[in-house]
């Protein structure tokens, strides 16, 4: 048995911290909350480029480290730790990982180099309004290769050069690629729960587009890329939550009251034992996602799931309680509680809420039993 | 990162594996696993599993061991429960109350001992709970006398409970208090005890669930030789902990009826619009936590067996197991009941789904939720020890035992 990430792994992990530490303390997400930056803190983005892990998991041939997906794993765990306000997920386990599994030669060729020198921020566009984006309520159209239509909201819209957009071509659900910065694309900032992330409203008007994967696969594929980017999320969230738990006990540790630390009294004391215990139900439902992944098993859409669930419940629980172990002081804007409880609720967001993962998983759970019945 | 065993336990799992073969049961045999032909065959295979080697693999070997590693135990376990195996009514007595012994008694008292525990002859006890206390074992009443004959034995009275296995049992080990006047850690000794002896009286404890697979133990003036004592007098509680830390390491799946056998019962019950009651929105989304929490604990488990497969000892996460898996006994079971709706009330087992489990479930989780830790102990366990906060205000850790309050 050996369930656990290598040495190099755990070492490349330990690096990141570090990096972290010394170029993301939270008063970085905190300048981009505050509207000093411009969606993204630009320079941490440079930085964090120049580290080279914006190409970890992109083969060597296309300008990237040739690493594999684990250590693509511990990286986001660091990045998620650290509420870092800079468009990696979008970048790189949305768009550069949908060109990776469906994209031609020539689309891998002209945007996994360019992502991987940190040169281009990606996005992807699915949803249109309120409840999940289906077959049957998508509007987006593309004709003749030019699309029309509305994306609300896009995660990093504002800032992105391409995106990733979900429409419909001859009535089926398409996926394409399409620049952000020529003519008939408009953007308007959204105003959201966790602004340390960049997020817009997209208006396209015959907009230049090109087909990812095969004519009529959008959903399939959307399905497949979601499935991918909740394990990396889910490492995410594994770095949120824990960071939360550490912020309860510390603060825990100095706080007295009634004449002793608030972290001796039970209430307090079962309350972070219960995030410990999410924490580590998450972590094991992560690692299982990462093994997943980074063999690309059959079991990848039942393992993302159980990932992406453990995760965002964990995160959720991890980030409301740690406002409440720090009390009146933790409802303070100038208190960092916030931040995390804000990205929690991002993450949880923005591959779908958990409420829609818990029906796939179980619609994937009847069809694996029925199989093998 | 992989499943795969090392070439060396791969190695070790196909010796077992062969040797299984040759030799474990092809067929349940039937009969009550806690008494007559139960006992019978669980007896003869923990023999069988000794003459090989294979009864207790971590021991050393002049002890009847392998010598062997925590994983290549684990890796036995694992094949092993893939027969159809007697029950085991060892596990306290090899996990926790033998090694109590070797570590504390005379070489006499464990050349007689051991050899018989490991062979399954002769089944032990642990006595450790007390009805003046379960989590706060150190509140142990059971007295410890010496004989006013001058001959150095002790006389024991008082009362356990909670005894898994005490009906079968040949031996036990007792914590006792032998200094009421000293505050309570600092009080008490263990002796290791005869359950034949006369002044030794089991009875089974009638269990909300119907069923009674614990006892309580009455001590009449029960005599035994200064020799029985392990470690010294008043130094009860460092032994009982050394007794704790033998606790085998937790790598058993969940018990009774799980998200499957869930899944597989709301497929056949009727739901509220004519379809199937796995179709209803509020079974599906209890089903699929139930699914993460079970997947989140095996592979908790998958990663306690990495850090032993690595010779590591395990991490705190392996402590989280009991706190999930017994509330979703609870909660399961009481869910696909209420999904049956009136007829939801019935639990006799040739009317009731799954013949009943998942009544036993409902009835059986109040049980496991206290035994062996209570979910409120397991969370102080976890708070004090895995994350470091203090532990509680504590009133009665230098005031004389006599002295201290005791209500019921």
């Amino acid at each position: 048995m050996n369930f656990d990430f290598s040495d190099d792994q755990k070492f490349l992990k330990a690096e990141a911290r570090k990096f972290l530490e010394a170029n993301c303390p939270t008063s970085r997400a905190r300048g981009v909350l505050e509207g000093s930056a411009a969606g993204y803190d630009a320079a941490l983005w440079r930085s964090v480029a120049a580290q080279g892990w914006l190409g970890a998991a992109i083969p060597e041939e296309f300008g990237g480290l040739g690493l594999g997906h684990l250590e693509l794993c511990v990286i986001a765990e660091e990045l998620g730790r650290a509420v870092a306000p800079i468009p990696f997920a979008s970048t790189v386990y949305f768009v550069a990982e949908a060109v990776m599994l469906a994209g031609s030669q020539e689309q891998k060729a002209d945007l996994l180099p360019r992502i991987a020198a940190g040169e281009i921020i990606g996005a992807i566009a699915t949803s249109e309004g309120p409840g999940a984006t289906t077959a049957a309520t998508l509007q987006s159209t593309v004709t003749e290769g030019k699309l029309t239509g509305v994306k609300i909201p896009v995660t990093d819209g504002g800032i992105a050069d391409v995106a990733l957009v979900l429409a419909k071509e001859g009535g089926k659900p398409g996926l394409f690629l399409v620049e952000l910065t020529g003519e008939g694309v408009t953007r308007e900032a959204v105003k959201t729960l966790d602004p340390t992330r960049d997020a817009a409203k997209l208006t396209f008007k015959d907009v230049p587009a090109r087909r990812v994967g095969a004519a009529g696969a959008g959903m399939e594929l959307v399905e497949q890329i979601f499935d991918r980017a909740a394990v990396l999320i889910a490492f995410e969230q594994c770095g949120g939550s824990d960071r939360c738990l550490e912020m309860a006990k510390e603060y825990a540790l100095e706080r007295y009251a009634f004449g002793r630390v608030i972290a001796s009294y039970q209430a307090i004391k079962h309350k972070l034992a219960d995030m410990y215990v999410k924490n580590e139900l998450a972590r094991s439902n992560a690692y299982y996602g990462a093994w997943a992944l980074n063999t690309n098993a059959p079991e990848l859409p039942v393992a993302a799931s159980a990932a992406r669930i453990a995760a965002s419940d964990a995160y959720w629980f991890a980030s409301k309680e740690n406002i409440q172990t720090h009390g009146g002081i933790g409802f303070t804007w100038e208190m960092d509680c916030h931040l995390f409880y804000r990205r929690s609720r991002q993450l949880s967001l923005v591959a779908g809420a958990p409420r829609v993962w818990k029906e796939r998983l179980v619609s994937h759970l009847e069809r694996r039993n029925a199989a093998a019945a | 990162m992989d499943f795969n065993d090392s070439p060396d336990e791969a190695a070790y799992r196909q010796q077992v594996r062969d040797w299984l073969d040759a030799n474990a049961p092809k067929a349940r045999i039937a009969g009550d696993p806690e008494g007559g032909d139960g006992l019978a065959a669980s007896k003869a295979w923990q023999a069988k599993k000794a003459e090989a080697g294979y009864a207790c693999i971590t021991w050393p070997k002049e002890w009847g061991g392998q010598g062997g590693t925590p994983v290549q135990n684990v890796i036995f376990s694992q094949e092993e429960a893939r027969y159809p195996i007697p029950g085991n009514p060892f596990q306290i007595g090899l996990g926790m109350c033998v090694p109590t012994v070797m570590t504390f008694a005379d070489e006499e008292t464990k050349k007689r001992f051991v050899g018989p525990a490991l062979r399954g002859e002769e089944i032990w006890s642990q006595l450790f709970s007390e009805p003046s206390g379960g989590s706060d074992v150190a509140a142990s009443r059971t007295k410890a006398e010496r004989a006013p004959d001058g001959s150095g034995d002790w006389i024991i009275s008082g009362q356990k409970v909670w005894t898994t296995g005490a009906q079968f049992s040949d031996f036990g080990i007792v914590i006792t208090r032998t200094s009421p006047d000293k505050p309570k850690h600092k009080g008490l000794t263990m002796f290791w005890i005869d359950m034949k002896d006369p002044g030794v009286e089991v009875k089974p404890i009638h269990q909300m669930s119907g069923g009674s697979g614990f006892n309580e133990v009455f001590f009449t003036d029960v005599r035994v030789k200064d020799s029985q004592r392990l470690g010294a007098v008043d130094e009860g509680w460092k032994v009982s902990l050394v007794t704790l830390m033998n606790e085998r390491l937790a790598v058993g799946g969940q018990t009774g009826a799980g998200w499957r056998q869930f899944m597989e019962a709301a497929r056949n019950t009727p739901g509220l619009d004519g379809g199937s009651a796995l179709q209803d929105g509020a079974l599906r989304e209890k089903l699929a936590d139930w699914y993460v929490q079970a997947e989140g604990l095996k592979h908790t488990r998958n990663r306690t067996m990495t850090a032993l497969s690595r010779g590591q000892t395990p991490g705190p996460e392996s402590s989280i197991g009991k706190i999930i898996s017994a509330v979703q006994m609870q909660e399961l079971g009481n869910t696909a009941i209420e999904m049956l709706d009136q007829y939801g009330i019935i639990d006799d087992p040739e009317l009731a789904s799954l013949n009943g489990a998942f009544h036993f479930s409902l009835m059986f989780g109040p049980g496991l939720r206290i035994a062996g830790g209570t979910d409120e102990i397991l969370r102080n366990i976890i708070a004090e020890r895995v994350l470091g906060l203090p532990g509680d205000i504590r009133v009665d850790k230098d005031v004389p035992f006599k002295d201290m309050p005791t209500g019921r």
